[in-house]
């Protein structure tokens, strides 16, 4: 629901000093991490390894017709070279089904190694498997293919005239309408509608993807950066034949993931590959160029919004198109116009997406697909029209935020952004923004501000989880999620310490390891609360069972009471009337002559999974159908720009999220922040070069695509409202993608009040702005 | 990277002997260069020569007032000296504004001036390249070229030298000592780098068996009040899109005396001689600069992505020399 920025509204209460969830903990994995000992999928050792390296193919489109290995073979230390006349067959990846999610898993359709087909400039054509890895880098370089080479489209520019209107599913957003936004925007007085383009990004985080390959028998063992290990177990364990039972996928710590560690991509699949044709456990880490050449990245993107409004402000009419590129061998269309569903309250709206089908790496998700670029083409737009009526682009917003859901007057969950811009503004001086462009000024440079919009709607996914606490006190919180940086695992243990009532330190989470009940992906936003609520609920499960073993003890001051009547703390169950009445854990299980006791949410059963994941499934429907539930931020940026060059520097950030409880103040803050680095990059820098002549990536490495550097990067704020989510268990959303929305946007709008000039095009560099 | 026999040179001799008899020996300072093209398979020496330990790593006064910099003095060392901060004082700034602390800890002065050009083609074996691979054409050209040259390029290539140090040095009137088994030549730093008109595959004016033992500074009271100018695409660790070195005396509102070379434009470091002309005896005011930078500039020629690159050199000559006038030559 929205308010108004001035009723006043009750501080969120300060959590106790006893309660967990809500304090800036300092993470469970920084000891490990800053010490070294954090060990990642490179880092593994195991007898008897042999190294592997990926050949690419240098044609967009054909066949090959020649494959000369024999320099290859020649070079001592290297075991094999495998090739499609070579390599052991396996199963191809199956269709996609919305009913078996992990049928998303493939990032491409191709059966690597498996066929003479190239359908990218890139893809993996031969691997050498070898002593060591730089023999096997040298021995893929020796490796000499010849094509027959086939017409290819490789120009995104190009084949944009041919994109195809996207129907929409269950797994994909099509095109959605409200009223008649045409007939709207025709008789609109006042009307901005205008192209703005987004360039292709590749993923380059930091942990380049590595894995570690050991077979036994017919039994796997990987070790994988993975954002989704259930997926890379079910799709292994097809792709090679094997039960899934055999199949152990590995992932305790994962160097960011962004998306490009959820799909499996042909290096995993080939690491596994030349494991079973040599004998040997193989470990493949992929070089930059590797992950850029194989790893599907953010698709290039043209859209166009056009915005009707009445003089006042008083939006008409929204239009939101956008094309995105796939592959001819898979790829995830950009939903550009997601954000646009949601965020005006305008009579009119009318939301398409169309896509293109290039012989080109299928792109694939990164950060907020669709909202990252999508509301850097809205919230230019927005700010466009602030500039044509000459109205404050803060009090636009405002004078167009709805109360219920504009596509069809669903309930939002929760949505104050009008607090988040009150508090921004307030926060970051916007009062003493002067509007004309051009008009403040630090010596040479022009100094501009700008504001936009953030927005996500955070998935929710099945989780199983398991809780056993043992008669000393201790937890152990066991549950197959993932730890990509964020913070996961800390922010279970503050879950599970205030449920139980134990101190974190008595709290262990294991977690990325297919060995351990089925976690959710690290994706959509949605891990942390997913894993929270399927917590939550054996906690109290685990509390139920305990109460029951007190309950059997004729001198348990517990006897007779219902666990509605009673507090977890202090390492134990209190009477809530009567908080000196209860026992510790300890003492009810050790009278029980129980060591511990364990519960578990879902049946361990397939059969238990399927309903697990049905009733899941039902349960979003049922939500989506009820109300949008969606996180939001006001993003406040400042940059400057030299009078003389067009060199843009970011000088001041504040970003005001609401986005539900905040389970770990310091962990989140990280996460938003690096959302915002991420979304400075792709506004100042990051463009993947694809050449339109052969569909080649010209700069597959961290030298030319430019990420920020810590020069580029201001002291960037970020607050938030902290206030639960009344649909959710402990009112959790999600932070991990709402960060980077918006942030391209504030930064363009930022640039226009510096300078004037309105760049449409991403990134903004400075030969757009002489 | 390739197999290679590895040579520590013990001392000069060794290692001029060494890139005389093997054609396919390379010299190898502090690799921050060779390694990685050797990584990309650009590079393939059969044999490296590892010179890093011989004893060309002083920075010594010369007895008319100038500067003898070793050619293996390392780029922090060099743009530390309070000799070069406080005399050429665009030279460490030049420095300081190339790679980043890593690797100017690491790269040495005549590395620097011998580094490749970072086209992306050049370095993608599986492109057209006529530096790389004589007579196969130029990618860049109908490709990709936002960083490519605008002045004294041709039509088999337009590729940039990358360092900012030449830059500085290039407007300091630097000469180049090279030896070989056969003597010791001066070069002017200005005749180093050669364009590329139809051998672009030729970058040096340099012999294949000769090394560069030093680089000399003469004295030059006009680089006191000097400065380096970068403009790139982010604030740190980025190759210049347009740089500028100047050197500048104004007196009674005219220029008295002018350094003037600019970065990022050509396939060598350009010493800006049309602009120098233009400026000394002029007033100091910026429509004077602007009229010299204009003057330099009026051979070059822009392709669809890098033709800004003109008019950002022209401002960014204007600025810095208006810089110069204004706050003098303190970093």
């Amino acid at each position: 629901m929205t308010r108004a920025p001035e009723r006043s509204r009750p501080a969120p209460p300060t959590p106790s000093p006893a309660q967990a969830v809500g304090r800036p903990l300092d993470r469970v994995d920084g000891p490990a991490k800053t010490a070294g000992l954090a060990r990642y999928t490179a880092d593994h050792h195991v007898p008897d390894l042999a190294h592997a390296a990926l050949v690419h193919a240098t044609v967009a489109r054909g066949r090959i017709t020649g494959l000369d290995t024999a320099d290859a073979e020649a070079v001592g230390g290297v075991l094999a070279v495998l090739t499609h006349h070579n390599a052991p067959r396996m199963t191809p990846p199956a269709p996609v089904s919305a009913l078996d999610l992990s049928t998303l898993a493939p990032g491409t359709t191709v059966d690597y190694l498996n066929t003479d087909r190239v359908h990218w400039n890139g893809q993996p054509v031969a691997v050498v498997v070898a002593d060591s890895p730089d023999t096997a880098r040298q021995a893929a370089r020796l490796v000499r293919v010849t094509y027959e080479v086939e017409p290819a489209v490789t120009d995104f520019a190009a084949a944009q005239d041919d994109a195809v209107p996207l129907r929409g599913t269950l797994l994909v957003l099509g095109e959605e309408r409200t009223g008649d936004a045409e007939r709207a925007l025709a008789t609109a007085p006042v009307v901005v509608d205008h192209r703005y383009t987004t360039p292709a990004q590749s993923h380059h985080a930091m942990e380049p993807h590595a894995t570690v390959a050991v077979w036994n028998g017919d039994r796997l063992t990987v070790h994988e950066g993975s954002q989704d290990v259930d997926w890379a177990r079910r799709h292994l364990a097809r792709r090679f034949g094997v039960p899934l039972a055999g199949v152990r996928v590995l992932s305790p710590h994962v160097g960011g993931g962004f998306g490009g560690k959820a799909p499996v991509w042909a290096g995993t699949v080939l690491t596994v590959l030349a494991a079973r044709a040599t004998g040997r456990a193989v470990r493949m880490v992929l070089s930059r160029e590797d992950v850029i050449r194989t790893v599907g990245g953010r698709t290039p993107t043209v859209q166009r919004v056009a915005l009707g409004a009445q003089r006042d402000g008083t939006l008409t009419a929204l239009l939101h198109t956008g094309v995105s590129q796939v592959g001819r061998v898979g790829g995830t269309p950009e939903p550009v116009g997601s954000q646009s569903r949601h965020l005006y309250a305008a009579p009119h709206i009318w939301i398409r997406h169309s896509t293109t089908t290039l012989d080109v790496l299928p792109t694939a998700h990164m950060r907020a697909p669709g909202e990252a670029v999508g509301t850097f083409a809205l919230e230019s737009a927005v700010d466009e029209l602030a500039v044509a009526l000459g109205m404050d682009p803060v009090e636009l917003r405002m004078r167009n935020e709805p109360d219920r859901d504009p596509l069809d007057g669903k309930r939002f969950s929760r949505r104050d952004l009008r607090a988040a811009y009150a508090r921004g503004a307030e926060r970051f001086g916007w009062a003493e923004r002067t509007p004309s462009p051009r008009s403040m000024r630090d010596g040479h440079w022009l100094v501009g501000r700008g504001v936009a919009t953030a927005f996500h709607l955070p998935v929710r996914l099945p989780a199983d989880v398991t809780v056993r606490l043992r008669a000393d006190g201790t937890v152990l919180v066991r549950c197959a999620f993932h730890e990509i940086g964020v913070g996961a695992a800390t922010a279970q243990t503050q879950v599970a310490a205030d449920a139980l009532g134990v101190p974190v330190e008595a709290v262990t989470v294991e977690h990325g390891d297919t060995e351990l009940p089925v976690g959710p992906q690290a994706g959509g936003s949605g891990q942390t609360a997913s894993v929270a609520t399927a917590l939550l609920e054996a906690c109290e499960e685990l509390k139920r069972s305990v109460l029951a073993l007190a309950r059997r003890s004729p001198s348990s001051p517990l006897r007779g009471r219902r666990l509605s009547e009673l507090r977890a703390g202090r390492g134990g169950l209190y009477r809530a009337d009567a908080p000196d009445r209860g026992e510790t854990y300890g003492v009810i299980l050790t009278r029980a002559g129980r060591a511990e006791i364990e519960v578990r949410t879902a049946a361990g059963t397939r059969l238990g999974r399927t309903l697990q994941q049905a009733r899941a499934a039902a349960g979003w429907f049922r939500d989506r159908r009820r109300w949008v539930r969606a996180v939001t931020g006001a993003h406040f940026c400042e940059v400057r720009v030299d009078e003389h060059t067009g060199e843009v520097r970011v000088s001041r950030w504040l970003g005001v999220f609401d986005v539900g409880r905040v389970v770990n103040p310091k962990t989140a803050t990280s996460q938003l922040r690096g959302g915002i680095v991420m979304g400075i990059g792709a506004a100042l820098s990051e463009e993947t070069l694809v050449d339109p002549r052969t569909g080649r990536t010209v700069n597959p490495g961290l030298a030319e695509y430019h990420v920020p550097v810590q020069a580029d990067l201001p002291r960037i704020e970020v607050d938030y409202l902290d206030e639960p989510d009344p649909t959710t268990p402990l009112g959790l959303l999600g932070v991990g993608e709402v960060g980077i929305t918006g942030v391209a946007a504030a930064v363009a709008n930022a640039v226009h009040h510096a300078t004037g000039v309105r760049v449409r095009d991403l990134p903004v560099t400075l030969d757009r702005l002489l | 990277m390739r197999p290679f026999t590895y040579l520590s040179a013990p001392d000069v001799t060794t290692a001029l002997r060494a890139i005389a008899t093997e054609p396919g020996a390379r010299l190898l300072a502090g690799g921050t260069n060779l390694v990685d093209l050797m990584r990309q398979d650009v590079e393939r020496p059969t044999t490296v020569v590892d010179i890093s330990t011989l004893p060309l790593d002083e920075v010594q006064e010369l007895p008319a007032g100038g500067l003898r910099i070793g050619a293996l003095v390392r780029n922090s060392r060099l743009a530390a000296h309070p000799a070069v901060r406080s005399r050429y004082p665009v030279l460490s700034q030049a420095v300081l504004s190339g790679a980043s602390g890593q690797l100017r800890n690491m790269a040495t002065v005549g590395g620097n001036l011998l580094q490749r050009t970072r086209c992306p083609y050049f370095a993608d074996g599986t492109a057209a390249c006529n530096k790389r691979d004589p007579g196969s054409g130029c990618a860049a050209i109908g490709g990709f070229h936002r960083g490519s040259a605008v002045l004294g390029t041709s039509e088999h290539c337009i590729a940039t030298h990358p360092s900012d140090m030449a830059v500085a040095l290039v407007a300091l009137d630097a000469v180049v000592e090279v030896q070989s088994l056969r003597g010791t030549r001066r070069i002017p730093l200005a005749e180093l780098h050669v364009l590329p008109g139809d051998t672009p595959d030729v970058e040096t004016a340099l012999d294949p068996d000769e090394l560069v033992t030093a680089v000399e500074l003469p004295a030059l009271p006009v680089a006191a009040s000097s400065r380096y100018r970068k403009v790139r695409d982010r604030a740190s660790f980025a190759f210049a899109l347009v740089s500028v070195a100047a050197a500048m005396e104004v007196a009674d509102g005219t220029v008295t005396a002018a350094r003037l070379a600019l970065g990022g434009v050509a396939a060598r470091p350009w010493r800006a001689h049309l602009a120098e002309r233009a400026l000394v005896g002029a007033p100091a005011t910026e429509e004077d600069f602007r009229r010299a930078a204009t003057a330099e500039l009026a051979t070059a020629v822009g392709r669809p992505q890098n033709a800004f690159k003109i008019e950002l050199a022209r401002r960014t000559v204007v600025a810095t020399l208006h810089q110069l006038t204004t706050e003098g030559g303190a970093a």
